[in-house]
C-alpha cells in the first residue's frame, strides 16, 4: 500500500492513470522530440505548447537505488526498494518507483520493466527486474 | 559596470539563542534572544536596525519549520523597519542575505538583522509522524506526490540515492563518508553550544542502524529548537563597530529542478550547486587554497561530498577520500571542515549554525576548536536551492 495516492492535478493525472491499459506515458513534445518528466504546460527545451501524453516503451534501467529500512508510519512494511529509473527513451528521463524484487538485486544499472499496481484511481508504476 | 552588492556589505554581528532538544522557550522568544543578541555583538542600538529578513517567513506548516515572520520578529524587537523580506523559495536559506546584500547595497536600508529560527523539537514532541504525513489521509501533490507513494517519505530517502550513486560511480565506501559524522562530532565534543558532544568512533558509525541505504543514522543531521541572527552593514557604517567587519567577499546562488521533482545530471553531483560555485568564484580574486575553514551543509552527510565538489574544493569524485580518516577535515588539517560540529552534531539550524560558525572562527571565538588565524571561510547551504559565500576579514 502506498502511503499516500498523489492527487490528480491537471497536468499530471495522465502519468497516474496511464496504466488503466497498461501502457507508461511520458509528456513527449512534437516539436522538438524531447520527453520530460514531471510533466509541464509546455516544453522546457523549445518552449513549444504542442506536449503531450505520448505512449513509452516501460522498459529502463535502474539509475540508483535505496534500501529504505525505517517504518516512517506504523504499518509500513520495510524493508524495500526505492528508486530513479531512467527510461530507455531518452537520457536523463527519470521516475521515481519502487523496485519489485528483493532487495539484494537491487543494483544500479539494472535492467527493468513497468509493473503498474492500481488503488483507488491511480495505478503506480512500479517496476520489476527485467526477464532475462 | 554595476559594481559587485555584496563588495559594499559586512556582517557586522552574530549570536544564537539556546539550542536545545526541546528548548522551553517559544520560537519568538528564542528569535527575540538571537536578535538582540546579534544587535547587541554588532555594538548597534534597536532603534539603529532599519530592515529585517528571514527564511522562509511564517507557515501554516506544523512541523516547527517555519514558525516565525519577520513582521513577529519586527514587533518583539520593537524595530520598525524600513525594508522586510521573508524568502521561501530560490537559492535556499541564503535568499534573505543575498536580499539583504543587494538592500544594503542600493541604500534601501544600512543595518539588517537576518534570522532563521527553527522548531521541530518541539514539533516533533506533539506529532512523532513526519509532517509530510500528518493531516490524515489526503492526497499528496506537488514535489511530494512524486516520492511520496513510493514510500520515500522523507529527503533521507531522495539524498540516499544521491549517496548510492555517488558510491557505485567513484568506488566510495561507507569508512569514507562516516569519516564525516565523526570528525564533526570531534569538533562538536569542542563546541559548548553543540547538541550531541559525546564523540564516536568509525565502529560506532558503522553499527549504527541503517535508515535508507547507505545513509545510517549518524548520516542525518538532528531537530532542535533554536535561533540565529547576523547583523549585515553597509561597509560605511561598519568600520566604527565592536567588531571587525567580515567582508562578504563573493557570493554564489542557483536553482535546480528539485523543488518540483526534476533531477539533473546522473545522481553523482549537484549540478545547480557546481553553478553556484563558479558564480561564487567568478566574483573573486581569492581561490580555493586560500580557505582556512569550510562550513558545509550538512543535512545529510552526502552533501558535504556534493558541496565540496561543486564549489572546487576538490576534484569530482575526490571528496570521498579526501574525507576518509577525517585527518584533512581535522582542525589541523587542510581544510577545517564543520567546526562547530555542522548540524549532524550541533543541530538543524538550517545553514544558519554554519554561517554563525564562519563568523566565530574569523572573529577568533573558537575556544579549543579556534582555527588559528582564521581570515577567510566558505559557507554553503541548501539540498534543493543552493547558496555559498565567502567570507573574508582583513
Amino acid at each position: 500500500m502506498a502511503p499516500k495516492l498523489p492527487r490528480l492535478e491537471p497536468d499530471t493525472a495522465f502519468f497516474w492513470t496511464s496504466g488503466a491499459d497498461g501502457r507508461l506515458r511520458i509528456q513527449h513534445c512534437a516539436d522538438c522530440g524531447q520527453w520530460q518528466h514531471p510533466p509541464l504546460p509546455r516544453c522546457a527545451s523549445c518552449g513549444s505548447e504542442t506536449v503531450s501524453p505520448e505512449p513509452v516503451s516501460g522498459r529502463g534501467r535502474i539509475a540508483s537505488y535505496t534500501v529504505n529500512r525505517e517504518a516512517w508510519l506504523p504499518d509500513m512494511a520495510v524493508p524495500f526498494v526505492f528508486a530513479a529509473v531512467e527510461l530507455a527513451e531518452q537520457a536523463g528521463l527519470y521516475v521515481f518507483t519502487n523496485l519489485k524484487a528483493p532487495i539484494e538485486e537491487a543494483r544500479r544499472g539494472l535492467p527493468v520493466t513497468v509493473a503498474f499496481e492500481q488503488q483507488d484511481d491511480v495505478w503506480l508504476p512500479m517496476f520489476r527486474p527485467e526477464a532475462s | 559596470m554595476i559594481p559587485l552588492p555584496e563588495k559594499s556589505v559586512c556582517i557586522t554581528g552574530a549570536a544564537q539563542s539556546e539550542v536545545a532538544r526541546p528548548s522551553q522557550r517559544s520560537a519568538l522568544q528564542l528569535t527575540a534572544d538571537a536578535c538582540l543578541a546579534a544587535i547587541a555583538d554588532a555594538g548597534l542600538s534597536v532603534a539603529e536596525i532599519d530592515g529585517i529578513a528571514t527564511y522562509p517567513g511564517k507557515s501554516a506548516e506544523g512541523g516547527g519549520i517555519a514558525p516565525v515572520s519577520p513582521s513577529e520578529a519586527a514587533e518583539v524587537l520593537g524595530i520598525t523597519p524600513r525594508w522586510i523580506l521573508a524568502s521561501s523559495e530560490g537559492f535556499s536559506h541564503m535568499a534573505p542575505i543575498f536580499n539583504a546584500v543587494t538592500a544594503i547595497a542600493c541604500g534601501l536600508a544600512r543595518h539588517v538583522v537576518v534570522f532563521r529560527t527553527v522548531a521541530q523539537a518541539s514539533a516533533r514532541r506533539q506529532a512523532r509522524a513526519s509532517t509530510l504525513l500528518s493531516g490524515g489521509r489526503d492526497r499528496v501533490e506537488g514535489n511530494n506526490a512524486w516520492t511520496v507513494p513510493f514510500g520515500a517519505v522523507s529527503p533521507v530517502n531522495t539524498f540516499a540515492l544521491y549517496a548510492q550513486a555517488y558510491f557505485d560511480r567513484y568506488g566510495a565506501n561507507e569508512a569514507q563518508l562516516g569519516a564525516i559524522a565523526v570528525t564533526s562530532r570531534a569538533h562538536a565534543a569542542l563546541n559548548p553550544a553543540a547538541i550531541y558532544r559525546e564523540p564516536i568512533t568509525l565502529d560506532d558509525y558503522l553499527a549504527s542502524r541503517v535508515v535508507s541505504s547507505p545513509l545510517r543514522l549518524y548520516d542525518c543531521d538532528a531537530h532542535v529548537d533554536g535561533a540565529t541572527a547576523l547583523v549585515l552593514s553597509h561597509r560605511d557604517a561598519a568600520a566604527d563597530l565592536r567588531n571587525p567587519p567580515l567582508h562578504v567577499e563573493a557570493m554564489g546562488m542557483a536553482v535546480g529542478g528539485l523543488w518540483t521533482g526534476r533531477h539533473e545530471g546522473d545522481f553523482t553531483s549537484l549540478p545547480a550547486a557546481h553553478r553556484a560555485g563558479e558564480m561564487l568564484w567568478s566574483r573573486t580574486d581569492l581561490t580555493p587554497d586560500r580557505i582556512d575553514c569550510a562550513q558545509i551543509y550538512d543535512g545529510f552527510s552526502i552533501f558535504v561530498w556534493l558541496w565540496l565538489e561543486a564549489l572546487g574544493l576538490v576534484p569530482s569524485g575526490e571528496a570521498c577520500r579526501f574525507t576518509e580518516g577525517g585527518s584533512r577535515i581535522g582542525l589541523g588539517g587542510e581544510l577545517p571542515l564543520n567546526t562547530g560540529g555542522g548540524q549532524l552534531s550541533a543541530g538543524r539550524l538550517h545553514g544558519y549554525g554554519h554561517i554563525h560558525e564562519a563568523c566565530v572562527q574569523l572573529w577568533q571565538r573558537g575556544g579549543k576548536r579556534q582555527v588559528a588565524g582564521a581570515r577567510n571561510a566558505i559557507v554553503s547551504n541548501g539540498g534543493y536551492g543552493y547558496g555559498a559565500m565567502l567570507l573574508r576579514r582583513d
